[in-house]
Protein backbone atom coordinates (compact mmCIF):
# COMPACT_ATOMS: atom_id res chain seq x y z
CA UNK A 1 0.00 0.00 0.00
CA UNK A 2 1.51 3.30 -1.02
CA UNK A 3 0.41 6.84 -0.49
CA UNK A 4 -0.24 8.13 -3.96
CA UNK A 5 -1.27 11.47 -5.27
CA UNK A 6 -4.50 11.85 -7.20
CA UNK A 7 -3.67 10.89 -10.77
CA UNK A 8 -3.68 13.69 -13.25
CA UNK A 9 -6.90 13.41 -15.17
CA UNK A 10 -8.49 15.79 -17.58
CA UNK A 11 -11.03 17.98 -15.85
CA UNK A 12 -13.80 17.02 -18.20
CA UNK A 13 -13.59 14.10 -20.59
CA UNK A 14 -15.69 14.96 -23.60
CA UNK A 15 -19.02 16.11 -22.23
CA UNK A 16 -19.02 13.73 -19.29
CA UNK A 17 -17.70 13.93 -15.74
CA UNK A 18 -17.70 10.72 -13.73
CA UNK A 19 -16.25 9.33 -10.52
CA UNK A 20 -12.60 8.24 -10.75
CA UNK A 21 -11.63 4.57 -10.85
CA UNK A 22 -8.48 4.75 -8.75
CA UNK A 23 -8.99 2.41 -5.78
CA UNK A 24 -7.57 -1.04 -5.07
CA UNK A 25 -8.32 -3.84 -2.57
CA UNK A 26 -6.38 -2.08 0.23
CA UNK A 27 -8.67 0.94 -0.09
CA UNK A 28 -11.72 -1.32 0.04
CA UNK A 29 -10.30 -2.88 3.23
CA UNK A 30 -9.60 0.60 4.65
CA UNK A 31 -13.13 1.72 3.89
CA UNK A 32 -14.82 -1.32 5.47
CA UNK A 33 -12.56 -1.86 8.48
CA UNK A 34 -12.19 1.89 8.97
CA UNK A 35 -15.94 2.31 9.39
CA UNK A 36 -16.23 -0.67 11.74
CA UNK A 37 -13.15 -0.64 13.96
CA UNK A 38 -14.49 2.13 16.22
CA UNK A 39 -17.00 -0.49 17.42
CA UNK A 40 -14.16 -2.31 19.21
CA UNK A 41 -13.21 0.92 20.98
CA UNK A 42 -16.75 1.61 22.14
CA UNK A 43 -20.19 0.11 21.59
CA UNK A 44 -19.73 -3.67 21.72
CA UNK A 45 -19.19 -3.54 25.47
CA UNK A 46 -22.76 -2.38 26.15
CA UNK A 47 -23.76 -5.95 25.28
CA UNK A 48 -22.09 -6.94 28.58
CA UNK A 49 -24.54 -4.66 30.38
CA UNK A 50 -27.43 -6.43 28.65
CA UNK A 51 -26.32 -10.00 29.34
CA UNK A 52 -22.94 -10.23 31.09
CA UNK A 53 -19.40 -10.84 29.82
CA UNK A 54 -20.14 -14.29 28.41
CA UNK A 55 -23.14 -12.91 26.49
CA UNK A 56 -20.78 -10.35 24.92
CA UNK A 57 -18.57 -13.23 23.74
CA UNK A 58 -21.49 -15.30 22.46
CA UNK A 59 -22.82 -12.39 20.39
CA UNK A 60 -19.28 -11.67 19.18
CA UNK A 61 -19.29 -15.05 17.41
CA UNK A 62 -22.99 -15.27 16.49
CA UNK A 63 -23.13 -11.71 15.14
CA UNK A 64 -19.82 -12.54 13.45
CA UNK A 65 -21.74 -15.25 11.62
CA UNK A 66 -24.38 -12.69 10.61
CA UNK A 67 -21.74 -10.37 9.19
CA UNK A 68 -19.81 -13.16 7.49
CA UNK A 69 -23.06 -13.93 5.67
CA UNK A 70 -23.43 -10.22 4.88
CA UNK A 71 -19.87 -10.04 3.53
CA UNK A 72 -20.25 -13.16 1.37
CA UNK A 73 -23.63 -12.14 -0.05
CA UNK A 74 -22.49 -8.58 -0.63
CA UNK A 75 -19.31 -9.72 -2.35
CA UNK A 76 -21.21 -11.84 -4.84
CA UNK A 77 -23.85 -9.27 -5.75
CA UNK A 78 -21.56 -6.24 -5.77
CA UNK A 79 -18.91 -7.94 -7.86
CA UNK A 80 -21.69 -8.09 -10.45
CA UNK A 81 -23.52 -4.80 -9.84
CA UNK A 82 -20.50 -2.51 -9.70
CA UNK A 83 -22.08 0.90 -9.18
CA UNK A 84 -21.94 3.69 -6.61
CA UNK A 85 -24.77 3.31 -4.15
CA UNK A 86 -23.84 -0.32 -3.44
CA UNK A 87 -26.89 -2.07 -2.02
CA UNK A 88 -29.12 0.63 -3.55
CA UNK A 89 -27.98 -0.29 -7.06
CA UNK A 90 -28.39 -3.98 -6.19
CA UNK A 91 -31.96 -3.45 -4.96
CA UNK A 92 -32.85 -1.40 -8.03
CA UNK A 93 -31.80 -4.12 -10.45
CA UNK A 94 -32.92 -7.15 -8.47
CA UNK A 95 -36.01 -6.17 -6.43
CA UNK A 96 -37.36 -2.88 -7.77
CA UNK A 97 -37.41 0.92 -7.40
CA UNK A 98 -39.38 1.18 -4.15
CA UNK A 99 -37.06 -1.25 -2.37
CA UNK A 100 -34.07 0.60 -3.83
CA UNK A 101 -35.33 3.94 -2.55
CA UNK A 102 -35.76 2.50 0.94
CA UNK A 103 -32.37 0.80 0.88
CA UNK A 104 -30.67 4.07 -0.12
CA UNK A 105 -32.34 5.79 2.82
CA UNK A 106 -31.24 2.97 5.15
CA UNK A 107 -27.70 3.56 3.91
CA UNK A 108 -27.76 7.33 4.26
CA UNK A 109 -29.26 7.21 7.76
CA UNK A 110 -27.03 4.36 8.94
CA UNK A 111 -23.84 6.08 7.80
CA UNK A 112 -24.78 9.64 8.72
CA UNK A 113 -25.86 8.63 12.21
CA UNK A 114 -22.71 6.54 12.61
CA UNK A 115 -20.67 9.57 11.53
CA UNK A 116 -22.52 11.64 14.15
CA UNK A 117 -21.81 8.99 16.82
CA UNK A 118 -18.13 8.93 15.86
CA UNK A 119 -17.81 12.70 16.10
CA UNK A 120 -19.54 12.76 19.50
CA UNK A 121 -17.29 9.94 20.71
CA UNK A 122 -14.18 11.77 19.53
CA UNK A 123 -15.27 15.01 21.21
CA UNK A 124 -16.18 13.27 24.46
CA UNK A 125 -12.89 11.33 24.51
CA UNK A 126 -10.84 14.52 24.16
CA UNK A 127 -12.90 16.27 26.86
CA UNK A 128 -12.47 13.25 29.18
CA UNK A 129 -8.71 13.25 28.60
CA UNK A 130 -8.38 17.03 29.05
CA UNK A 131 -10.36 17.18 32.31
CA UNK A 132 -10.64 20.96 31.92
CA UNK A 133 -13.56 22.73 33.58
CA UNK A 134 -15.92 24.29 31.02
CA UNK A 135 -14.37 22.61 27.96
CA UNK A 136 -17.15 21.24 25.72
CA UNK A 137 -17.01 18.76 22.87
CA UNK A 138 -18.62 21.05 20.26
CA UNK A 139 -15.43 22.40 18.68
CA UNK A 140 -13.95 18.91 18.32
CA UNK A 141 -17.18 17.60 16.79
CA UNK A 142 -17.27 20.49 14.29
CA UNK A 143 -13.62 19.99 13.32
CA UNK A 144 -14.08 16.23 12.88
CA UNK A 145 -17.06 16.57 10.58
CA UNK A 146 -15.83 19.58 8.58
CA UNK A 147 -12.22 18.43 8.10
CA UNK A 148 -13.31 14.96 6.99
CA UNK A 149 -15.96 16.42 4.67
CA UNK A 150 -13.21 18.59 3.15
CA UNK A 151 -10.99 15.55 2.70
CA UNK A 152 -13.84 13.69 0.98
CA UNK A 153 -14.56 16.75 -1.16
CA UNK A 154 -10.95 16.85 -2.37
CA UNK A 155 -10.81 13.28 -3.69
CA UNK A 156 -11.50 9.66 -2.89
CA UNK A 157 -7.94 8.39 -3.29
CA UNK A 158 -6.38 10.58 -0.60
CA UNK A 159 -9.46 10.07 1.61
CA UNK A 160 -9.00 6.31 1.62
CA UNK A 161 -5.20 6.49 1.78
CA UNK A 162 -5.63 8.44 5.01
CA UNK A 163 -8.20 5.89 6.18
CA UNK A 164 -5.80 3.05 5.50
CA UNK A 165 -3.05 4.59 7.60
CA UNK A 166 -5.18 5.59 10.60
CA UNK A 167 -7.15 2.34 10.58
CA UNK A 168 -3.93 0.33 10.49
CA UNK A 169 -2.52 2.30 13.46
CA UNK A 170 -5.74 1.78 15.47
CA UNK A 171 -5.75 -1.93 14.63
CA UNK A 172 -2.09 -2.39 15.51
CA UNK A 173 -2.75 -0.73 18.88
CA UNK A 174 -5.22 -3.53 19.71
CA UNK A 175 -2.63 -6.12 18.73
CA UNK A 176 0.04 -4.36 20.85
CA UNK A 177 -2.33 -4.23 23.84
CA UNK A 178 -3.16 -7.92 23.41
CA UNK A 179 0.47 -9.05 23.42
CA UNK A 180 1.46 -6.61 26.18
CA UNK A 181 -0.77 -8.27 28.76
CA UNK A 182 0.73 -11.77 28.33
CA UNK A 183 -2.48 -13.33 26.97
CA UNK A 184 -1.02 -16.84 27.34
CA UNK A 185 -0.72 -16.43 31.14
CA UNK A 186 -3.76 -15.95 33.34
CA UNK A 187 -3.09 -14.29 36.69
CA UNK A 188 -0.12 -12.10 35.74
CA UNK A 189 -2.18 -9.23 34.31
CA UNK A 190 -5.35 -10.85 33.06
CA UNK A 191 -7.84 -12.32 35.52
CA UNK A 192 -10.53 -13.91 33.39
CA UNK A 193 -11.02 -16.80 35.81
CA UNK A 194 -11.85 -14.40 38.64
CA UNK A 195 -13.92 -11.91 36.64
CA UNK A 196 -16.02 -14.33 34.60
CA UNK A 197 -17.27 -17.16 36.81
CA UNK A 198 -20.11 -19.67 36.40
CA UNK A 199 -22.06 -17.49 38.86
CA UNK A 200 -21.85 -14.21 36.92
CA UNK A 201 -21.15 -15.27 33.32
CA UNK A 202 -24.81 -14.93 32.28
CA UNK A 203 -26.44 -12.83 35.03
CA UNK A 204 -29.76 -12.51 33.15
CA UNK A 205 -29.77 -15.96 31.59
CA UNK A 206 -30.35 -16.57 27.88
CA UNK A 207 -32.76 -13.66 27.47
CA UNK A 208 -29.73 -11.50 28.34
CA UNK A 209 -27.87 -13.09 25.45
CA UNK A 210 -30.73 -12.19 23.09
CA UNK A 211 -30.80 -8.62 24.45
CA UNK A 212 -27.02 -8.39 23.92
CA UNK A 213 -27.50 -8.74 20.14
CA UNK A 214 -28.47 -5.08 19.99
CA UNK A 215 -24.96 -3.94 20.85
CA UNK A 216 -23.15 -7.02 19.55
CA UNK A 217 -23.83 -5.50 16.12
CA UNK A 218 -21.15 -2.92 16.98
CA UNK A 219 -18.37 -5.44 16.61
CA UNK A 220 -18.86 -5.36 12.83
CA UNK A 221 -21.40 -2.60 11.96
CA UNK A 222 -20.56 -1.05 8.60
CA UNK A 223 -18.40 -3.69 6.87
CA UNK A 224 -20.98 -3.74 4.08
CA UNK A 225 -19.93 -0.14 3.34
CA UNK A 226 -17.18 -1.48 1.08
CA UNK A 227 -19.73 -1.77 -1.72
CA UNK A 228 -20.15 1.99 -1.95
CA UNK A 229 -16.71 2.14 -3.57
CA UNK A 230 -17.84 -0.11 -6.42
CA UNK A 231 -17.75 2.62 -9.05
CA UNK A 232 -14.33 3.88 -7.96
CA UNK A 233 -12.31 0.66 -7.73
CA UNK A 234 -10.16 -0.29 -10.69
CA UNK A 235 -11.34 -3.89 -10.76
CA UNK A 236 -14.61 -4.30 -8.85
CA UNK A 237 -14.97 -8.01 -9.57
CA UNK A 238 -11.64 -8.69 -7.85
CA UNK A 239 -11.12 -5.86 -5.38
CA UNK A 240 -14.52 -5.82 -3.71
CA UNK A 241 -14.74 -9.49 -2.65
CA UNK A 242 -11.06 -9.53 -1.70
CA UNK A 243 -11.20 -6.30 0.34
CA UNK A 244 -14.50 -7.16 2.01
CA UNK A 245 -13.59 -10.71 3.02
CA UNK A 246 -10.12 -9.62 4.21
CA UNK A 247 -11.82 -6.90 6.24
CA UNK A 248 -14.21 -9.38 7.83
CA UNK A 249 -11.36 -11.72 8.82
CA UNK A 250 -9.46 -8.76 10.29
CA UNK A 251 -12.48 -7.73 12.33
CA UNK A 252 -13.20 -11.21 13.67
CA UNK A 253 -9.64 -11.34 15.02
CA UNK A 254 -9.87 -7.81 16.48
CA UNK A 255 -13.24 -8.55 18.12
CA UNK A 256 -11.96 -11.72 19.77
CA UNK A 257 -8.79 -10.03 21.07
CA UNK A 258 -10.77 -7.03 22.34
CA UNK A 259 -13.26 -9.17 24.27
CA UNK A 260 -10.53 -11.34 25.78
CA UNK A 261 -8.44 -8.43 27.05
CA UNK A 262 -11.35 -6.31 28.30
CA UNK A 263 -13.28 -9.17 29.96
CA UNK A 264 -10.04 -10.22 31.68
CA UNK A 265 -9.37 -6.76 33.10
CA UNK A 266 -12.80 -5.35 34.04
CA UNK A 267 -15.82 -6.74 35.86
CA UNK A 268 -18.85 -7.02 33.57
CA UNK A 269 -20.78 -4.43 35.60
CA UNK A 270 -18.16 -1.79 34.66
CA UNK A 271 -17.40 -3.13 31.19
CA UNK A 272 -21.09 -2.79 30.28
CA UNK A 273 -21.30 0.91 31.05
CA UNK A 274 -17.93 2.43 30.18
CA UNK A 275 -17.65 4.43 26.96
CA UNK A 276 -13.97 3.54 26.54
CA UNK A 277 -13.37 -0.18 27.11
CA UNK A 278 -10.03 -0.38 25.29
CA UNK A 279 -8.72 2.91 26.65
CA UNK A 280 -9.71 1.74 30.14
CA UNK A 281 -7.96 -1.57 29.48
CA UNK A 282 -4.83 0.39 28.60
CA UNK A 283 -5.11 2.31 31.88
CA UNK A 284 -5.64 -0.89 33.88
CA UNK A 285 -2.40 -2.39 32.62
CA UNK A 286 -0.60 0.37 34.56
CA UNK A 287 1.46 1.36 31.53
CA UNK A 288 1.34 5.06 30.63
CA UNK A 289 2.53 4.17 27.12
CA UNK A 290 -0.36 1.77 26.56
CA UNK A 291 -2.84 4.23 28.06
CA UNK A 292 -1.76 6.99 25.69
CA UNK A 293 -1.57 4.62 22.74
CA UNK A 294 -5.15 3.45 23.31
CA UNK A 295 -6.32 7.05 23.77
CA UNK A 296 -4.84 8.03 20.41
CA UNK A 297 -6.14 4.83 18.81
CA UNK A 298 -9.68 5.60 20.06
CA UNK A 299 -9.50 8.99 18.36
CA UNK A 300 -8.08 7.52 15.13
CA UNK A 301 -10.73 4.78 15.03
CA UNK A 302 -13.49 7.39 15.42
CA UNK A 303 -11.90 9.52 12.68
CA UNK A 304 -11.56 6.56 10.29
CA UNK A 305 -15.15 5.57 10.87
CA UNK A 306 -16.54 9.06 10.33
CA UNK A 307 -14.37 9.44 7.22
CA UNK A 308 -15.71 6.23 5.67
CA UNK A 309 -19.26 7.13 6.62
CA UNK A 310 -19.08 10.51 4.85
CA UNK A 311 -17.76 8.72 1.76
CA UNK A 312 -20.56 6.13 1.79
CA UNK A 313 -23.51 8.35 2.71
CA UNK A 314 -22.57 10.83 -0.02
CA UNK A 315 -22.39 8.09 -2.68
CA UNK A 316 -25.79 6.68 -1.71
CA UNK A 317 -27.34 10.18 -1.83
CA UNK A 318 -25.55 10.91 -5.13
CA UNK A 319 -26.95 7.71 -6.66
CA UNK A 320 -30.49 8.68 -5.71
CA UNK A 321 -30.02 11.98 -7.50
CA UNK A 322 -28.51 10.34 -10.58
CA UNK A 323 -31.58 8.15 -11.03
CA UNK A 324 -33.94 11.08 -10.33
CA UNK A 325 -35.24 9.43 -7.16
CA UNK A 326 -34.21 12.80 -5.71
CA UNK A 327 -33.54 16.02 -7.66
CA UNK A 328 -30.74 15.50 -10.21
CA UNK A 329 -28.94 18.47 -8.64
CA UNK A 330 -27.46 16.01 -6.11
CA UNK A 331 -25.84 13.94 -8.84
CA UNK A 332 -23.20 16.55 -9.72
CA UNK A 333 -19.60 15.37 -9.86
CA UNK A 334 -16.78 17.81 -9.18
CA UNK A 335 -14.96 18.30 -12.52
CA UNK A 336 -11.52 18.52 -10.87
CA UNK A 337 -11.72 16.26 -7.80
CA UNK A 338 -14.26 13.84 -9.33
CA UNK A 339 -16.29 13.50 -6.14
CA UNK A 340 -20.05 13.86 -5.50
CA UNK A 341 -19.37 17.28 -3.99
CA UNK A 342 -22.95 18.54 -3.69
CA UNK A 343 -24.04 15.41 -1.82
CA UNK A 344 -21.05 15.76 0.53
CA UNK A 345 -21.91 19.41 1.19
CA UNK A 346 -25.65 18.72 1.58
CA UNK A 347 -25.10 16.05 4.24
CA UNK A 348 -22.49 18.11 6.12
CA UNK A 349 -24.89 20.49 7.98
CA UNK A 350 -27.29 17.61 8.66
CA UNK A 351 -24.52 15.66 10.39
CA UNK A 352 -23.46 18.76 12.32
CA UNK A 353 -27.03 19.46 13.45
CA UNK A 354 -27.56 15.90 14.71
CA UNK A 355 -24.15 15.90 16.40
CA UNK A 356 -25.00 19.06 18.34
CA UNK A 357 -28.57 18.13 19.34
CA UNK A 358 -28.67 14.31 19.56
CA UNK A 359 -27.07 12.22 22.25
CA UNK A 360 -24.82 9.26 21.54
CA UNK A 361 -27.41 6.58 22.38
CA UNK A 362 -30.06 8.02 20.04
CA UNK A 363 -27.59 8.36 17.17
CA UNK A 364 -26.26 4.83 17.67
CA UNK A 365 -29.75 3.31 17.83
CA UNK A 366 -30.81 5.12 14.67
CA UNK A 367 -27.72 3.82 12.90
CA UNK A 368 -28.12 0.22 14.10
CA UNK A 369 -31.82 0.12 13.15
CA UNK A 370 -31.13 1.33 9.62
CA UNK A 371 -28.28 -1.17 9.33
CA UNK A 372 -30.37 -4.16 10.41
CA UNK A 373 -33.19 -3.17 8.05
CA UNK A 374 -30.59 -3.20 5.29
CA UNK A 375 -29.26 -6.65 6.27
CA UNK A 376 -32.79 -8.06 6.25
CA UNK A 377 -33.18 -6.78 2.71
CA UNK A 378 -29.87 -8.42 1.72
CA UNK A 379 -31.05 -11.88 2.74
CA UNK A 380 -34.11 -11.56 0.49
CA UNK A 381 -32.11 -9.87 -2.25
CA UNK A 382 -29.64 -12.73 -2.72
CA UNK A 383 -32.43 -15.31 -2.94
CA UNK A 384 -34.08 -13.26 -5.71
CA UNK A 385 -30.72 -12.66 -7.42
CA UNK A 386 -29.90 -16.37 -7.63
CA UNK A 387 -33.44 -17.15 -8.78
CA UNK A 388 -33.60 -14.50 -11.51
CA UNK A 389 -30.00 -14.91 -12.68
CA UNK A 390 -28.83 -18.44 -11.77
CA UNK A 391 -25.16 -19.38 -11.76
CA UNK A 392 -23.84 -19.40 -15.31
CA UNK A 393 -26.33 -16.86 -16.65
CA UNK A 394 -24.18 -13.79 -15.83
CA UNK A 395 -20.54 -13.23 -14.94
CA UNK A 396 -19.86 -13.08 -11.21
CA UNK A 397 -16.59 -11.89 -9.67
CA UNK A 398 -17.26 -14.08 -6.65
CA UNK A 399 -19.77 -16.85 -5.93
CA UNK A 400 -20.55 -17.40 -2.28
CA UNK A 401 -20.75 -21.00 -1.04
CA UNK A 402 -23.57 -22.99 0.60
CA UNK A 403 -26.41 -20.89 -0.87
CA UNK A 404 -29.10 -20.46 0.54
CA UNK A 405 -27.77 -21.24 4.03
CA UNK A 406 -25.99 -17.84 4.53
CA UNK A 407 -29.17 -16.01 3.45
CA UNK A 408 -31.30 -18.03 5.86
CA UNK A 409 -28.82 -17.55 8.71
CA UNK A 410 -28.72 -13.83 8.00
CA UNK A 411 -32.52 -13.52 7.96
CA UNK A 412 -32.95 -15.46 11.23
CA UNK A 413 -30.25 -13.45 13.02
CA UNK A 414 -31.83 -10.19 11.79
CA UNK A 415 -35.15 -11.27 13.31
CA UNK A 416 -33.41 -11.99 16.64
CA UNK A 417 -31.67 -8.61 16.48
CA UNK A 418 -34.96 -6.79 15.79
CA UNK A 419 -36.42 -8.50 18.87
CA UNK A 420 -33.37 -7.42 20.90
CA UNK A 421 -33.75 -3.82 19.70
CA UNK A 422 -37.46 -3.97 20.50
CA UNK A 423 -36.58 -4.97 24.06
CA UNK A 424 -34.31 -1.95 24.49
CA UNK A 425 -35.64 0.69 22.09
CA UNK A 426 -39.15 -0.44 21.09
CA UNK A 427 -40.58 3.05 20.56
CA UNK A 428 -37.65 4.10 18.31
CA UNK A 429 -38.05 0.91 16.27
CA UNK A 430 -41.75 1.55 15.70
CA UNK A 431 -41.16 5.25 14.92
CA UNK A 432 -38.50 4.39 12.40
CA UNK A 433 -40.56 1.75 10.61
CA UNK A 434 -43.45 4.27 10.46
CA UNK A 435 -41.04 6.84 8.97
CA UNK A 436 -39.92 4.47 6.22
CA UNK A 437 -43.55 3.53 5.51
CA UNK A 438 -44.60 7.18 5.08
CA UNK A 439 -41.57 8.09 2.96
CA UNK A 440 -42.33 5.05 0.77
CA UNK A 441 -45.86 6.39 0.18
CA UNK A 442 -44.35 9.76 -0.82
CA UNK A 443 -41.99 8.05 -3.24
CA UNK A 444 -44.64 5.81 -4.79
CA UNK A 445 -47.39 8.41 -5.22
CA UNK A 446 -45.33 11.55 -5.88
CA UNK A 447 -41.64 11.19 -6.64
CA UNK A 448 -41.56 8.14 -8.90
CA UNK A 449 -43.27 10.01 -11.75
CA UNK A 450 -40.05 12.03 -12.20
CA UNK A 451 -37.94 8.91 -12.69
CA UNK A 452 -36.93 7.91 -16.22
CA UNK A 453 -37.92 4.30 -15.85
CA UNK A 454 -35.87 2.76 -18.63
CA UNK A 455 -32.68 4.69 -17.83
CA UNK A 456 -32.32 3.47 -14.26
CA UNK A 457 -31.54 -0.16 -15.21
CA UNK A 458 -27.99 0.01 -16.47
CA UNK A 459 -26.44 -3.45 -16.10
CA UNK A 460 -25.94 -5.27 -19.40
CA UNK A 461 -27.58 -8.46 -18.19
CA UNK A 462 -29.83 -10.92 -20.00
CA UNK A 463 -33.52 -10.96 -19.13
CA UNK A 464 -34.16 -12.54 -15.74
CA UNK A 465 -35.61 -16.03 -15.65
CA UNK A 466 -39.41 -16.02 -15.67
CA UNK A 467 -39.68 -12.63 -17.43
CA UNK B 1 -3.47 23.83 25.83
CA UNK B 2 -6.83 22.07 25.44
CA UNK B 3 -8.73 25.36 25.33
CA UNK B 4 -6.33 26.65 22.66
CA UNK B 5 -6.86 23.42 20.73
CA UNK B 6 -10.61 23.96 20.99
CA UNK B 7 -10.29 27.45 19.47
CA UNK B 8 -8.00 26.08 16.75
CA UNK B 9 -10.67 23.49 15.90
CA UNK B 10 -13.29 26.21 15.46
CA UNK B 11 -10.87 28.17 13.29
CA UNK B 12 -9.99 25.24 11.05
CA UNK B 13 -13.65 24.30 10.70
CA UNK B 14 -14.65 27.80 9.63
CA UNK B 15 -11.78 28.17 7.16
CA UNK B 16 -12.40 24.80 5.49
CA UNK B 17 -16.18 25.31 5.40
CA UNK B 18 -15.68 28.69 3.72
CA UNK B 19 -13.20 27.19 1.25
CA UNK B 20 -15.70 24.48 0.28
CA UNK B 21 -18.46 27.06 -0.17
CA UNK B 22 -16.15 29.18 -2.35
CA UNK B 23 -15.10 26.20 -4.46
CA UNK B 24 -18.72 25.08 -4.80
CA UNK B 25 -19.70 28.55 -6.04
CA UNK B 26 -16.73 28.66 -8.43
CA UNK B 27 -17.47 25.23 -9.95
CA UNK B 28 -21.19 25.87 -10.29
CA UNK B 29 -20.59 29.16 -12.09
CA UNK B 30 -17.81 27.80 -14.34
CA UNK B 31 -19.37 24.57 -15.63
CA UNK B 32 -22.82 23.95 -17.05
CA UNK B 33 -25.34 21.89 -15.12
CA UNK B 34 -25.41 19.36 -17.98
CA UNK B 35 -21.70 18.68 -17.61
CA UNK B 36 -21.74 18.51 -13.82
CA UNK B 37 -24.64 16.04 -13.74
CA UNK B 38 -23.47 13.99 -16.72
CA UNK B 39 -22.28 10.94 -14.76
CA UNK B 40 -24.12 7.73 -15.70
CA UNK B 41 -24.30 4.52 -13.72
CA UNK B 42 -22.81 1.46 -15.38
CA UNK B 43 -21.09 3.47 -18.08
CA UNK B 44 -17.63 2.21 -17.19
CA UNK B 45 -18.84 -1.30 -16.55
CA UNK B 46 -20.35 -1.41 -20.01
CA UNK B 47 -17.37 0.06 -21.81
CA UNK B 48 -14.26 -1.07 -19.96
CA UNK B 49 -15.37 -4.49 -18.76
CA UNK B 50 -17.15 -6.26 -21.57
CA UNK B 51 -19.76 -8.50 -20.06
CA UNK B 52 -18.96 -12.02 -21.19
CA UNK B 53 -19.45 -15.34 -19.46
Amino acid sequence: MTIALEPAAPAVQGDRVSLLRVLGPAHVWALGVGIVLVGEFTGWNFSADKGGALAALIVCWVVGLLYTSVAMIDSEVTSTVAAAGGQYAQAKHIVGPLMAFNVALFLVFAYTMLEVSDAILLGDTIVAKAGVEGLTHNSFIAATIVVLAWLNYRGVLMTLNVNFVITAIAYISIVILFFSVSPWTQGAVLKLNELVTPGNALPYGWIGVIAAFQFGIWYYLGIEGTTQAAEEVRSPARSLPYGTMAGMITLLIAAAMTWYVCASLMPWEYLGITYYPLWDAGKLTGSALLENLLFVATLLAALASANGCINDAARAWFSLGRDRYLPTWFSAVHPKYRTPYRSILFLLPIALAFAFIADLNQAITFSILSGVLQYTFMSINIIMFRKKWPLGSIRRGYTHPFHPIPAMVLFCLCVVTFFAIFLGFGSQLIAMVAFYFLISLWFHFYRYKFVRRGDQFTMPWPKPQGY
Amino acid sequence: MWVALSYACWGISIVLALWMLYDWFKVDTTFSEEVLTSSREGELEATSEKHRI
